[in-house]
């Protein structure tokens, strides 16, 4: 069982202090929806509302279709797991899962055995007797992931609760989590600031700023098609070149900047008199001795080159002295440049896009 | 130690240590070994002290069992100090929670301060207060006549009636503090957890705020215990010819006996019978010592 969450125009105001701003989305049922902004852009606030810990100052909640205007936290069909977790620590580990289950009036051998069930779950067979200071970081999760799980709820919302765990874990985790919704077909609303876990767990990604959705997509578009310079420079790295759009030719335009003119896609609502930055993935940059013409090109000088494994990040510097970075396949075939190499950095104009600073607040209403 | 050396120099530190054992040796210690050495010899007239008849033993403790009243008077004494210290927890516990966790923190410190505004006046100057609010002709009688909840004036002052009042009001602070700290202590998220998870707020109080607060609970109750088994002010004032207080008993044996031997017996025997009481209730409630000083 699951259900969708509908947000219509929802605002929440702190004092004078706007942290949510009309924001509209509509996650489907069985989905795994992530909200990825940076701290203070209100993505907490967006899940204690769905929650029930904050009522929105303007809008609508929606579960399953059914308004949640006045139906407290402990009324509603959603479970929360808290960035701390917010284990209880004097019960055991059984107790803590069990937990919803006393509180509905469930016998005690009923409970005991929906938490052992639950357990298995979440891969932590014998440890229901186990006190919660016995646990690790990564059995303390499981534990609140089973506690969540066990009052099936239609909806669970998950506050960073990966942040606290060291990277190795961090990544198990998250194909843990993943597999989890899908077995149990529960509704996921995930709330990150690491793009990373976001673009790799969600089925949907909300990229949030100052309060306001900026784009909602799969995770492909969100990186491959970004709808302005925020969504761009959160989500992965980017070449940023400042300056102005020049002759515009139906999708591109020329972009004038002061390392050259370039031609480049033109990203959505972006007209000649935006505010906007030319972006350039450094994956999207290549490395030549001399470029063809017409291409576009800036002559650069080799600064550092930095082996990573399976690419080779490679930092040039142009006429300007700003650090251009291009990343390259470890192809072992191929010659690494060396730093002093004077070169040229190259690239496509459908793989660089012109992007507006801050965007109008787009179509967010976008269906996967 | 290291730290007050390196801060102030031998000279200084060495002045410290003296001052604070004088006060702990010579104030507080000696005192209570001179009385402890007492309470096992015969009160006797000056001429025979030293002499044959001056010998250590048990008599003066053995006086207390022998004497029915007196026990009957520490039984009741125990028993209505419990009953403040339980009334003072159901007083200071709601109080401490909305303190802890619901007040903003901005208007917290000033309900700090109209709570120990009350203490600034002397503990004899609040008997006398109740003295006068508890009288048969008194403001409080007056005012449940006025509002109609009673049509007979209440005899406040009889049995222990007013004593438990007054010693809960001098109290109360003793348990609010320590439940304010232990409940403060306890993560919100906690709180959320619970209701999120679909429990109604009295089970949430009863399976994670309360457990969480018990150490915080037992150091108020022995506080409030303690002091108020060892009160002689407000007993003596507030307390009617039907209520004595085992405190008072032992001023008699000093003051009015002039009996400083077998009234050390019975001050002795009120420190060892209200622990022995406070550890078994601990034990109880499965509160260990340790959690206390926390």
């Amino acid at each position: 069982m699951s259900a969708g969450v509908d947000l219509d125009v929802v605002s929440a105001d702190f004092g004078s202090f706007r942290a949510v701003d009309r924001v509209t989305v509509h996650i489907k049922p069985g989905e795994f929806f992530s909200f990825l902004g940076p701290s203070g852009c209100g993505k907490t606030t967006i899940l204690r509302m769905i929650s029930g810990f904050i009522r929105p100052s303007e809008g609508k909640i929606s579960i399953g279709g059914q308004d949640m205007r006045d139906i407290r936290p402990n009324q509603r069909p959603t479970a929360l797991i808290f960035q701390n977790l917010a284990l209880f620590p004097l019960m055991p580990v059984w107790e803590n899962i069990a937990f919803g289950l006393e509180v509905r009036g469930v016998d005690k051998k009923a409970r005991r055995a929906k938490a052992e069930e639950l357990l298995r779950l979440v891969d932590l067979p014998g440890a229901a007797d186990k006190a919660i200071g016995q646990l690790s970081g990564g059995q303390k999760q499981r534990v609140a992931i089973a506690r969540a799980l066990a009052v099936e709820p239609k909806v669970m919302l998950l506050d960073e609760p990966l942040s606290a765990l060291d990277l190795k874990l961090r990544q198990h985790m998250r194909a843990e989590l993943r597999a989890i919704q899908k077995r149990t077909n529960v509704t996921f609303i995930y709330i990150t600031h690491d793009q990373g876990e976001a673009l790799a767990m969600s089925d949907r990604v909300g990229v949030m700023s100052q309060g306001r959705l900026q784009q909602v997509a799969i995770p492909q578009e969100i990186y491959n098609n970004p709808t302005n310079g925020f969504v761009a420079s959160f989500v992965g790295e980017n070449n940023v070149f400042s300056g102005k759009i020049g002759t515009m030719n139906g999708k591109g335009a020329e972009f004038e900047t002061g390392a050259g003119t370039f031609k480049a896609l033109l990203g959505p609502g972006v007209t000649a008199s935006t505010n906007s930055k030319l972006y350039l993935r450094p994956e999207h940059a290549r490395l030549v001795a001399s470029p063809t013409n017409g291409e576009n090109a800036i002559p650069v000088e080799i600064a550092d080159v930095a082996f990573e494994g399976n690419f080779i990040s490679i930092q040039a510097r142009d006429a300007g002295g700003k650090i251009l970075v291009a990343e390259a396949r470890n192809d072992v075939r191929a010659a690494v440049p060396a730093p002093g190499e004077k070169m040229h950095l190259v690239f496509d104009p459908d793989r660089a896009i012109i992007l507006a600073d801050a965007g109008p607040v787009p179509d967010i209403d976008v269906v996967a | 130690m290291n730290d007050l050396l390196a801060r102030y120099g031998a000279a200084l530190t060495a002045l410290f240590a003296a001052l604070t054992a004088f006060w702990l040796l010579a104030l507080v210690v000696l005192p209570d070994l001179y009385l402890f050495e007492n309470s096992f010899r015969p009160y006797l007239p000056l001429a025979d002290m030293g002499g044959p008849k001056d010998f250590y033993s048990l008599n003066n403790y053995l006086t207390f069992f022998r004497s029915p009243i007196h026990i009957q008077v520490f039984v009741w004494t125990i028993v209505y100090s419990s009953v403040v210290t339980v009334l003072c927890f159901v007083i200071a516990y709601p109080l401490a929670y909305y303190l802890a966790k619901v007040a903003r923190s901005n208007v917290v410190p000033t309900l700090f301060l109209l709570l120990l505004i009350p203490l600034w006046v002397s503990e004899v100057l609040r008997a006398f207060a109740w003295f006068i609010i508890l009288a048969l002709k008194g403001p409080l009688n007056f005012a449940l006549l006025g509002i109609g909840i009673v049509d007979q004036p209440i005899r406040w002052m009889t049995g222990f009636r007013s004593v438990v009042i007054g010693l809960v009001y001098t109290y109360v602070l003793f348990m609010l503090f320590p439940l304010y700290n232990a409940i403060q202590s306890l993560d919100t998220n906690q709180i959320e957890a619970a209701e999120d998870l679909g429990s109604p707020w009295w089970r949430t109080h009863w399976r994670v705020i309360l457990p969480h607060a018990k150490p915080g609970i037992a150091s108020g109750s022995v506080m409030v215990f303690m002091l108020s088994a060892g009160s002689i002010l407000v007993p003596t004032l507030l307390a009617s010819t039907n209520s004595r207080w085992f405190t008072e008993i032992i001023q008699q044996w000093m003051f009015e006996s002039q009996d400083w031997n077998t009234g050390s017996a019975y001050a002795f025997l009120l420190l060892l019978l209200c622990t022995v009481f406070v550890s078994v209730v601990m034990r109880l409630f499965r509160v260990k010592l340790s959690d206390i000083a926390k």
